[in-house]
Formats: C-alpha cells, structure tokens, sequence
C-alpha cells in the first residue's frame, strides 16, 4: 500500500498539469530511443529510427510518447490505486509485446531529464524525489504481471 | 504463454527456455558501469568532442553542479546517505555536502581532460573508492544519473538528446575506470 504524503500528491500533481504531454511525451520517448538505443527493439514497426535526427522527426514516435503521457495521466488521476490502474498494461508489455522490464526505468529517468529541463530550477531535490517515487511505483506496477 | 526458445544441445537434447530467460545479443545488452565488455563504454572520438565542448559550456558552474548533484542523491535516493553517516549535516546544500560535491566535480572535470585515458586517470581514486570507501559500484550509476538532471535543469537547451547520450556514455566509462580496483 503506496502512502504519499500531501506534499508528493500534489508534486505530482502540479508537474503533470504544466506539462504538454505531446512535447513532453515525444521529448522523452526520442531520447530514451537515442541514449538507450537498444530499447528500439520493440520499434521496428516506426520507420526510420537510424540517427538522432530521424528519431526526433519521426512522426510515429511524437505520437507514442503522447500515448505514453496519457496512461500516466491515468496513473496521476488515482495515485492509490496505481496498481490496479496498470494490470492490463502489465499484462500487455508482459505477454504481447515482450518487453524487458528494466527498460521500463530508463524511459522513467529520461522522462525525469526532460521535466527537470522544463521546470529548471523549480525542480528542486524534494520536488524530484516526488517524481522519482511517482515513477517507481508506475514501475513496480507494470512489473507485476510478469512471470 | 511466453514465447519459448528451442536450443539443440550437443547431444541432440532440445532444451526450451523463455525467451526472457536467453541473454539478448551483444549490442542490446542493458548494459551496467560494471560491464566489462566496453562495447558500450568505449568512446568514439565524437562522444569526446561532445563532452569537451559540453563542459566548456558548463565551466565556472562546477561547484553549483556538484553541490545539486550530490542533494539530490541524497534526498532522491536515500540508500546513500549511508555512505555519509561521519557528516553533521546531510541536508541539501549543506557545508559538508556542498564541499562534497565541489570534489566530486573537480574529480569529473579533471577526467574531462583526461578522456583518452580514463583508467590511468582515475587509478588513484578507484583504489580509494575500492579499497577504503568501498562503496557499491551500483551507486556510480545513481549519482551519474543525478548529475544528467542538474546539467538538465541547468542547461536545457544544451543538452540535447545527442549531449546527453555523450554525457552518459562518458559518465559510464568513468564508473567503470573507478570499478577498476574493485576484484
């Protein structure tokens, strides 16, 4: 049972409505794909991922990373119940599309880069552990379903 | 069902494993600052450039990014405070943490220039590190991390996804020549 303080809910929750998720999500998501390169295993499908230029122009790229952000959304939208929120998801990343979980933090800590770029000095250490803890437990519960 | 993968063994024995349960091929190991293939760490002439010409963008500032770097390890990821149980003050911006992260970023900064020989250069410290702090490698990581999000908030429009993949492949690499003296 996650406890969040009133501090962290409303971190979280702040963070979440400044943001764009398009900008966001497709910041985070091309630069996930550029600095950890083997996570494009489960791209194939988007076309032209060969260089950092082709990434951040990729149109189905910038579409899947506003995805991404609105699941989030889902998760910030009832932070005790995160685990419930994300047993179909866990499922899907486990059985259909095989992904390797540990990728699942190194999308988180681009995400965490990008939102520090854009919130700068206002992402104080408080404010980051918030996100970071935010993010584990989306972690963790996307880990639950695989066996 | 997970997808199986079928091994035929030596003696004509067909093996089934979970996919998950193969190690995936070389270039798409998630690979840890203890790798000890360096296929991820080696740094290609461009990588050096680009953190060369990051960090004289980021000069003069050396001491406020260690000083963030270091708080936020702390505060972000508490497991390490226990490295730091001699210090009166463990509070972000505190003296002794500020002082820490002043080391800490001269260290880095000092194997800036000496990128083309990243384990001779920190020979000295990884024997610290190895034999008197002893601090778990896995923690290179955490702080290396720390430090991508304070250059992140500090230079947004600098540190480009290219700069960023640079910045941590040369981070890695120092993690790794620090890693060095462990066993």
């Amino acid at each position: 049972m996650v406890v969040w303080t009133d501090f962290e809910r409303t971190t979280i929750q702040d963070i979440f409505s400044k943001i764009n998720y398009a900008v966001v999500g497709q910041a985070a998501f091309s630069r996930c794909l550029i600095v950890y390169p083997w996570t494009q295993r489960y791209f194939g499908q988007f076309g032209n991922l060969y260089n950092a230029a082709a990434i951040a122009s990729n149109p189905k790229v910038a579409a899947h990373g506003k995805v991404i952000m609105e699941a989030l959304e889902k998760a910030v939208k009832d932070m005790d119940n995160i685990k419930a929120t994300y047993a179909e998801l866990s499922a899907l990343h486990s059985e259909k599309l095989q992904v390797d979980p540990d990728n699942f933090m190194l999308l988180g800590d681009c995400l965490t880069i990008v939102v520090a770029s854009q919130l700068g000095k206002n992402f104080t250490a408080e404010v980051h552990a918030a996100f970071q803890k935010f993010l584990a437990v989306v972690v963790s519960s996307l880990r639950r379903q695989y066996y | 069902m997970p997808k199986f993968q079928y091994l035929i063994c030596e003696v004509g024995w067909v093996c089934a494993f979970p996919v998950s349960y193969i190690r995936p091929p070389q270039n798409e190991l998630n690979t840890t600052p203890t790798a000890t293939t360096g296929k991820m760490t080696s740094l290609s002439a461009k990588d050096k450039n680009t953190v060369k010409a990051f960090w004289a963008k980021v000069a003069g500032k050396e001491e406020q990014i260690g000083c963030d770097a270091v708080s936020r390890m702390l505060t972000v990821y508490p497991q390490t405070k226990t490295y730091f149980s001699h210090w009166k003050d463990l509070r972000p911006g505190s003296a002794p943490v500020k002082k820490h992260g002043a080391t800490v970023m001269a260290a880095v900064t000092d194997a800036v220039s000496k990128i083309d020989d990243l384990t001779g250069a920190l020979l000295s410290l990884s024997e610290l590190h190895a034999f008197t702090l002893r601090v778990d490698p896995a923690n290179f990581k955490v702080l290396s991390h720390n430090l991508l999000v304070v250059l992140s908030t500090m230079f947004p429009e600098d540190f480009t996804p290219e700069v960023h993949v640079a910045v941590d492949k040369f981070l890695a690499a120092v993690a790794l020549a620090l890693s060095e003296k462990y066993r």
